[in-house]
């Protein structure tokens, strides 16, 4: 892989968050009353000093050019603003919560595409068998379930029925002084349920999406020769086969990650997650934007990331790339 | 000279409908669709009484009175109430929403695979920047800052789920604008508005057509998740609403969500098997998979 080709591609990932930034600006603009009182948080609270210190910061009294010339830089220095409810900088609140995030959202999408990818490689082998009728139902429910709701019923299952699972946050209280596996257990123990809810909707997608593109694969001729010079079929499946079906299934998988942390959101909310959607929840219903545009940069930045390193995996996988910009 | 026999090709969407009337699954949809509306449009004539009156003792489960087959909530609250009235504003800020996406998405994809060139290029710049923002997020923002109303919820989805219609019409539009028919219509001096609209869209309509219906299952899942986060408009009763007023309570009744739980749910999958049966319909290529 060039690295003119990667630089470009960080190049215009920038390019992209400026864009979220001016957004971000337009959006606090574009709301109805003084921006001032928008940022201070619609509270009722903030006294005029505080107005006028958010007037100060964030230039309100200056054109709008230089006002969006403040926030940029701002921006760029890493400088989100403060929020006034959790009376904090956004920049900490974010560094707090992006962790249990990218935990929740990165174990969702590997267990969506490793479940799926398996569950649609068995439907393959047989296109009208079980496992094919399957599967097609099974996608066709998965994309109909509200995700809240999948969570909210997995809660009252294993709460009452299966107490097997921890329905709620990411730790327990009693383990905060145990030794660090012990709580890296916990977490994974946290994990599971909420990480399984994000994952059901995909995981249909990624089946039925390698079932259809390995039927498509397994048609093709070094298929029939590598089965005619006797390898084992579970070689022809998950090694020959499997490659060269994974590309659609990467493309849909960057393409997904953006609907994945909306999913986050939801999930979050449902099973008290304390990662960036919570955050976004409590700051959405405190009005508290400076925060809420914060969450909506990060988010953002996130699936800039997801898109950059999907292009590389995909140049990886796909060996006819390499070398082309 | 023979006479030429008295045969009529059958008109595509003649053929696509006798493949769609023989599809169970999607007449499945259909008629679950079918009654859903039914049921959201004429039931309150049946069961009447305003969702948000207490009615009942809170938490009475669903069976226990007759009166109340599905049950009370938290506040007691008539559950089939509800039901009843809770569709209809999920339904309409769906299909309002889908609406708006498709004139958003058609009308730029259009245009982005007509053209091409820096129109295409500036066009295609926006829908990348839009698909980077993440949806469900964009669109709670959007709801708070111009307060919840239907109006502006249908709108918010519209504004953040078009891009997807943006790129399968202008994938459509770079296809079909190299092929016979639109030389022919250009040859004969047809103008670009009218090649756009009247020549190259009815050709592109089938795949937008089976995406306008899967938007519409989206949407709806969109507008139950914002009224679930309690970002609905609070003096309306709807599906999403009801889950989320109750979901402090879910360990002592199961009941207030899970039945407008269902009814999204059911909702989804009739709006989507209808989609696949369309699909099926209109590439009966496919049908071999």
């Amino acid at each position: 892989m060039s690295s003119s080709y990667l630089l470009r591609r960080v190049g215009y990932g920038l390019l992209l968050m400026l864009g979220v930034v001016v957004l971000n600006f337009l959006l606090i603009r574009l709301a109805p009353g003084d921006p001032a009182v928008v940022i201070a948080g619609e509270m009722g609270g903030a006294t005029e000093e505080m107005l006028e210190s958010i007037r100060e910061e964030y230039g309100l009294n200056k054109p709008v050019l230089v006002q969006l010339w403040i926030y940029v830089a701002g921006v760029a220095q890493g400088n989100l603003g403060e929020s006034f409810f959790f009376n904090q900088p956004v920049a900490k609140l974010i560094a707090d919560r992006i962790g249990p995030t990218i935990l929740l959202v990165v174990t969702a999408q590997l267990m969506s595409i490793a479940l799926g990818v398996f569950l649609g490689v068995l439907a393959a082998r047989k296109p009208n068998g079980v496992m094919s009728a399957f599967v097609s139902v099974f996608a066709t429910i998965g994309y109909a379930v509200p995700v809240f709701w999948t969570g909210i019923m997995l809660i009252i299952l294993f709460a009452s029925s299966f107490p097997i699972f921890p329905v709620e946050g990411m730790q327990s209280v009693k383990l905060r002084d145990a030794a660090w596996y012990v709580q890296t257990a916990d977490v994974l123990h946290h994990l599971i349920l909420p990480a399984f809810t994000l994952a059901i909707i995909y995981l249909a997608q990624y089946a039925r999406l390698s079932r259809a593109s390995m039927l498509e694969v397994l048609g093709s001729d070094y298929i029939r020769t590598a089965r005619a010079k006797g390898a084992p079929e579970k070689s022809v499946l998950f090694k020959h086969a499997l490659r060269n079906a994974a590309l659609p299934i990467l493309t849909v998988a960057g393409l997904q990650f953006g609907n994945l942390i909306s999913g986050a959101l939801l999930v979050e909310t449902v099973f008290n997650w304390p990662g960036m959607g919570r955050l976004a929840f409590d700051s959405i219903l405190r009005r508290d934007y400076p925060t809420i545009m914060g969450v909506l940069f990060f988010a953002s930045a996130m699936v800039v990331v997801a898109n950059i390193l999907t292009d590389i995996s995909y140049r990886w996988a796909d060996p006819r790339l390499r070398g082309k910009s | 000279m023979t006479d030429t026999p008295d045969y009529k090709a059958e008109s595509p969407a003649l053929e696509a409908w006798r493949m769609f009337r023989r599809n169970i699954p999607a007449l499945c949809g259909v008629a679950m669709l079918t009654v859903i509306v039914l049921a959201t449009l004429y039931g309150t004539f049946f069961y009447s009484g305003d969702p948000f009156d207490v009615v009942w003792a809170p938490h009475e489960p669903p069976g226990a009175t007759p009166e109340f087959p599905l049950g009370t909530d938290y506040l007691g609250r008539n559950i089939v109430a509800g039901m009843l009235t809770g569709g209809g504003p999920t339904l309409a800020v769906g299909a309002a929403a889908a609406a708006i996406t498709m004139v958003i998405g058609i009308s730029l994809g259009a245009l982005a695979g007509y053209y091409g060139g820096w129109v295409d290029n500036l066009l295609m710049r926006i829908t990348e920047f839009f698909q980077v923002l993440p949806a469900l997020l964009f669109a709670m923002v959007l709801v708070t800052l111009f307060s919840p109303s239907l109006w502006t919820i249908a709108i918010a989805i519209g504004v953040v789920s078009w891009p997807q219609t943006a790129r399968l019409t202008r994938a459509e539009f770079l296809k079909i604008k190299e092929l016979e028919y639109v030389t022919a219509a250009r040859a004969i001096g047809a103008r670009n508005k009218r090649i756009i609209w009247k020549v190259i869209l009815p050709n592109a309509m089938p795949p937008l057509i089976v995406s306008a219906t899967l938007t519409i299952g989206v949407a709806i899942l969109f507008e139950a998740g914002l009224s679930f986060l309690g970002l609905g408009d609070p003096n309306v009763m709807s599906w999403g609403l009801m889950i989320g007023a109750n979901r402090e309570y879910i360990l002592d009744a199961w009941w207030p969500v899970t039945f407008p739980g269902l009814a999204i749910f059911f909702t989804v999958f009739a709006v989507s098997l209808i989609g696949d049966g369309l699909n099926d319909a209109f590439n009966p290529k496919l049908r071999e998979r």
